[in-house]
């Protein structure tokens, strides 16, 4: 508070529950009550607050409106969200509220307005909420441009960033101010000191009555010891100590798990007697098919009929808010949910959380745990619920970091290319825009720092026309640089596609999931239109059922009956049937990094064992016997036949996304060397790849072939030929496209248009890669790339890490580590399947056909 | 048996019988009749990539001309016809040989060098009736087929269209294959687009049921060869 009212920008790290959100509004509570009491000036913009999650704007609304009104003092509070009638927009243009809480998108639209100048040029305070979770996306990126553009507007601007504890953070310290040098020497009380957070603080000796400044015993320019070459302006930081230690475990049942699979259906009675024995429950699991088959376990021991509700981001709609409105008024007793409750409204009932599988992250956890008992002074309880042995390392691992309070929140993101291409347009629509301040505004968001005046050149030449080597768009260009050498928007549709397509979140194309009902009469005849919408699912797993298919969805085993009309129509499947289709595309988090590597020391160091349930260590001594235990260093191969097949199995720990990458390219190589991969499947833990021929007989052949198999030339040329045809490269391609501007958004609800007149961005994807590989779009789906769905970077990181380090063992049989990656086969997808192999059979039925 | 089967196993372009002729399906999607030594191509749809440009400001690669002309010079230098036909929507817009770059105006004078060359009019560029070389026409007749872009709406032995843009899906074990395919019946046949932009409607939509009433056998093209594909194993999307 003192700080703020000195005019610094802070950053408050808070354990949820510690009151921040209302915190952060203080200064501006108590600056707006103390102006002068004659309203004569125009109404003006005071403070500003951004939340990722729309009803997060709407319920702080209403929390400030209580004392507001307590203490009747004349401030007007409103949100803007994409529900906000346009009158009701115009007006709070034309005449603002004095704090106005919206969203990132929401903020991008009205920096781009006509009338941004004058909107913001009396903001003095911008609060930005669950900066922790915003960061780490593009979301984040755009935020970051968006302050830049308010931090010119309204110079001397505060800003608040509240954030859960993170593993470092002076990112977000640096995210909330000016990144630049200023041009003018800034007052002694600038944001652009590092300020020393007490060791006190820190460790939390100060509990819970409150927030505590960190001590600032240096106001003044940064003293050039601190400053060094990095001279990098921070925000202050105030950590509120958290509160209660949390009350957290590991469910154990006392008898061994078994080795794969996640859903945890050994534990259903124990969590069941856990939700009767508690308050209010939420428990938590990684994916929607999870949830699914979690709810329909509950529900199948719910002899007492509690009411147990399920939430994911695949449900309809109303059926999610009538969810959260239940719970609100206190009216279940537990919620199945996924990551769509990680963040939200405090519930002040949840006295128990229960994390079903792995938990992936130590901060996700975290964030889990602190959803229930929001209260400073109560340890919140929860369970940790392994799904199988490796989830109980896994857990075991969480547990030794939520002791220790380690984070492993994801590094600060370098700033997505395709968000700014959005951005340089939005400010084209804005004003008129002179290139050079445009960039130095850009490069004081700490996200683009780092962006080089030729990359910002070649997003202005994209925006304007395309950004192609061949000149074919000049004459339609979107911007134009006029003779005063300003740019400027063409003209007022351009204006309009861009409000059109603001926003980073490209939603996979979905279609309604519709009950129909069948004719008992005529089989296979189903009455649409009837039944009821029960949720959406993506494109892409609608695309791969065939009638008859069924699937869990919405609490219920389905049998898919075809396609009408955008909309999937089903059926109920009889009582008892199991569902056929494994799994649809949902969030699957990988696992992170910094639990990998804890993972690998507990299987490293066998004195640790001791803490594990005892099952898992007499599991990881048989392993020691039967082929080696791997260093926490080392990466373990072991090679062994099994029926008419031969196998490779290893263990990186480097998450599904990384893993699947590297089976695609592993695959290629041992084609290449003419070994006859035939397929592959990947866990979080490791990868299992079947081949024709006798791996083992090569590797004692070749002494180097492990070494060369694994090079980290596979990041090259194989990489690259994997990248053209890979769906996952696709998928990341038409995001970037989107949000770049490239294609038109799908807007939900709207018709979709026949497939023969819209563009796939599949096309685009192939002729640009073979004709302008260098296109900025196709660098910012790879810088994606490195990140995202196909974790690059991460592989590349692990593959440093092991080179002289790969222990390979040929077996005369599958060992205990390897089974656990064995029974993937055939529950994933099976990656190492051309499109011509598919064909093939389909045309061997037909030839069949025609032979009978 | 599924009409219009005569599959000699595995060939790489296959080749079936039409009303009495002879076709052979060329994997870039072109029909290739020996014995007339001409090529079919249909719906290229060049400068598709330019015409969303001047109309809604979508700056997609203005490559696809190259692309498109590029599959079609594959399927020239493997055969050498002495007669090209472009089954119609040739070019995206009315307006798409004065978008078109000179290189690609000079690739296509090329490929024209010394063989006949006829453009039938399409539903997209009717308008187009000069300019880049060749004769133009509504409908062709060769031996017992007649070429025209819109299949029509009665029964037609022996006609070859394009226009639809047929794609077959397969989907199987979790996996969707969707590709461009030709579509027929043995007795008329419809061409897949060569446009690199071009989008494909799904041999499964009712408007193919209206053109083969008594069922037909898709030729899906492959990476590596054409596959003949059932109707039965042809999934809607």
């Amino acid at each position: 508070m003192r700080l703020v009212r000195a005019g610094r920008s802070a950053l408050l790290v808070a354990p949820t529950g510690a009151g921040k959100t209302l915190a952060g509004f203080l200064p501006s509570l108590v600056s707006l009550s103390e102006r002068d009491g004659s309203r004569s000036k125009k109404p003006a913009l005071h403070t500003l607050y951004v939340s990722p999650l729309k009803a997060l704007a709407v319920d702080i609304a209403r929390n400030l409106d209580a004392p507001i009104a307590g203490m009747d003092l004349p401030i007007r509070v409103e949100t803007r969200t994409g529900d906000t009638p346009s009158h009701k927009r115009t007006r709070q243009v034309s005449r603002p509220p004095d704090i106005l809480l919206t969203t990132p998108e929401q903020l991008s639209l009205l920096i781009a307005h006509r009338e941004a100048t004058e909107l913001f040029s009396g903001l003095k305070c911008v609060i930005l909420d669950e900066l922790h979770a915003l960061v780490t996306s593009k979301r984040g990126d755009l935020l970051s441009l968006a302050m830049a553009r308010l931090h010119t507007l309204s110079p001397g601007l505060v800003s608040i960033g509240l954030s859960a504890t993170v593993r470092e953070p002076d990112e977000l310290r640096r995210y909330l101010v000016p990144q630049t040098a200023p041009r003018v020497p800034p007052p002694s009380t600038g944001g652009d000191e590092g300020s020393a957070v007490s060791d006190e603080v820190a460790t939390g000796a100060l509990s819970a009555d409150g927030a505590v400044p960190s001590p600032d015993p240096r106001p003044g320019p940064p003293s050039p010891a601190e400053g060094g070459g990095n001279a990098s302006a921070l925000a202050d930081l105030v950590v509120v100590a958290g509160g209660a230690r949390a009350d957290l475990r590991m469910l154990d049942l006392g008898r061994p798990l078994p080795i794969s699979g996640h859903t945890a259906w050994h534990s259903m009675e124990a969590i069941y007697d856990l939700i009767k024995e508690h308050r209010t429950t939420l428990v938590f699991v990684n994916t929607r098919l999870q949830a699914e088959y979690t709810f329909q376990e509950l529900w199948r021991l719910n002899e007492d009929t509690l009411p147990i509700a399920i939430h994911h981001g695949s449900l309809d709609a109303a059926q999610r808010r009538r969810v959260e409105a239940a719970m609100a008024a206190g009216g279940l007793r537990a919620i199945v949910c996924t990551a769509t409750l990680d963040l939200g409204i405090d519930w002040g009932d949840v006295d128990l959380v229960v994390n079903v599988g792995a938990p992936k992250g130590a901060s996700r956890i975290m964030q889990r745990i602190g959803r229930a008992n929001h209260r400073m002074d109560e340890p919140s309880k929860a369970y940790l619920v392994p799904g199988n042995r490796f989830e109980m390392l896994e857990c075991q691992a969480a547990l030794d970091a939520v002791e220790e309070a380690a984070q492993d929140t994801p590094d600060a993101r370098l700033g997505a290319l395709d968000v700014l291409a959005q951005h340089v347009l939005g400010m084209a629509c804005a004003d008129a825009f002179e290139a050079g301040a445009l960039y130095d505004e850009i490069v004081s968001a700490s996200p683009y720092a780092a962006l080089t005046w030729e990359q910002f050149e070649q997003v202005v030449d994209y925006v304007a026309t395309g950004g192609y080597a061949l000149r074919a768009y000049e004459k339609f260009a979107k911007i134009l640089r006029g003779p005063d050498g300003l740019w400027r928007v063409r003209d007022a549709r351009t204006a309009q596609q861009y409000r059109m397509n603001v926003g980073t979140i490209v939603e996979a194309a979905r279609v309604k999931v519709r009950l129909g009902r069948s004719l008992r009469g005529k089989p296979g005849t189903v009455l649409p239109k009837t039944g009821r919408v029960l949720g959406e699912i993506e494109d892409e797993f609608a695309d791969t059922l065939t009638p008859g298919d069924t699937f869990l969805f919405a609490g219920e085993t389905l049998r898919f009956e075809g396609l009408a009309e955008d909309e999937a129509l089903v059926t109920r499947a009889p009582p008892g049937t199991d569902p056929a289709i494994p799994s649809y595309a949902g969030s699957k988090f990988p696992l992170s990094t910094f639990l990998a590597a804890r993972v690998r020391a507990i299987i490293a160091d066998p004195f640790t064992w001791d803490r594990l349930p005892k099952p898992i260590g007499e599991y990881l001594l048989q392993q020691r016997r039967r082929s080696v235990l791997p260093g926490e260093r080392d990466l373990l191969v072991e090679t062994f036949p099994r029926g008419k097949r031969h196998y490779l199995t290893t263990f990186p720990f480097e998450g599904r996304l990384a893993h699947q990458t590297l089976g695609m390219l592993l695959t290629r190589r041992l084609e290449r060397a003419g070994l006859r991969p035939l397929g592959f499947a990947a866990n979080d833990y490791g990868i299992a790849i079947w081949t024709t021929r006798d791996v083992s007989e090569r590797a004692a052949i070749d002494p180097d072939f492990m070494a060369e198999l694994f090079g980290e030339d596979m990041l090259g040329d194989d990489l690259e030929a994997w990248l053209d045809e890979s769906a996952m490269m696709k998928r990341t391609f038409r995001q970037c496209a989107v949000i770049a501007g490239l294609i038109e958004r799908h807007h939900p609800g709207q018709k979709k248009t026949g497939r023969q007149v819209t563009i796939s961005t599949d096309l685009i994807f192939d002729v640009l890669r073979k004709h302008e590989p260098g296109h900025l779009l196709l660098a910012a789906a790879r810088q994606d790339a490195a990140t995202g769905l196909l974790d690059v970077r991460r592989l590349g990181v692990m593959l440093e890490r092991i080179q002289g380090r790969i222990i390979h063992r040929a077996l005369d049989r599958v060992s205990p580590l390897s089974v656990s990656v064995m029974l993937e086969i055939g529950r994933e997808r099976v990656y190492g399947e051309g499109a011509d192999e598919i064909l093939a059979e389909a045309e061997a039925e037909l030839l069949q056909e025609a032979l009978a | 048996m599924a009409a219009g089967l005569r599959l000699e196993k595995t060939h790489k372009h296959p080749t079936i019988t039409v009303a009495g002729e002879v076709l052979t399906l060329d994997l870039c999607g072109g029909v290739w009749l020996e014995a007339h030594r001409t090529l079919i191509v249909s719906d290229l749809h060049l400068e598709k990539g330019s015409s969303f440009a001047a109309r809604s400001g979508q700056f997609l690669p203005p490559y696809d001309t190259r692309e498109t002309l590029a599959c079609l010079h594959e399927a020239i230098a493997r055969h050498d016809p002495a007669c090209v036909v472009a089954l119609g929507d040739s070019f995206h817009d009315a307006r798409g040989p004065e978008r078109m770059e000179p290189g690609d105006r000079a690739m296509v004078a090329a490929l024209q060098e010394g063989r006949d060359w006829v453009w039938i009019a399409g539903n997209h560029d009717a308008a187009v009736q000069e300019g880049v070389g060749g004769r133009y026409a509504d409908t062709l007749t060769l031996g017992g087929l007649v070429l025209r872009h819109e299949p029509g709406p009665d029964p037609a032995p022996g006609e070859i269209a394009g226009h639809l843009h047929p794609c077959g899906k397969v989907a199987m074990r979790g996996r969707a294959v969707r590709r461009r395919c030709f579509v027929t019946d043995g007795s008329r046949l419809i061409m897949p687009a060569l446009g690199a932009f071009a989008g494909g409607l799904n041999v499964r939509d009712k408007a193919f049921d209206a053109a083969f009433p008594k069922g037909f056998t898709a030729y899906l093209l492959g990476d590596g060869r054409v596959f003949a594909i059932g109707r039965a194993q042809l999934a809607r999307d």
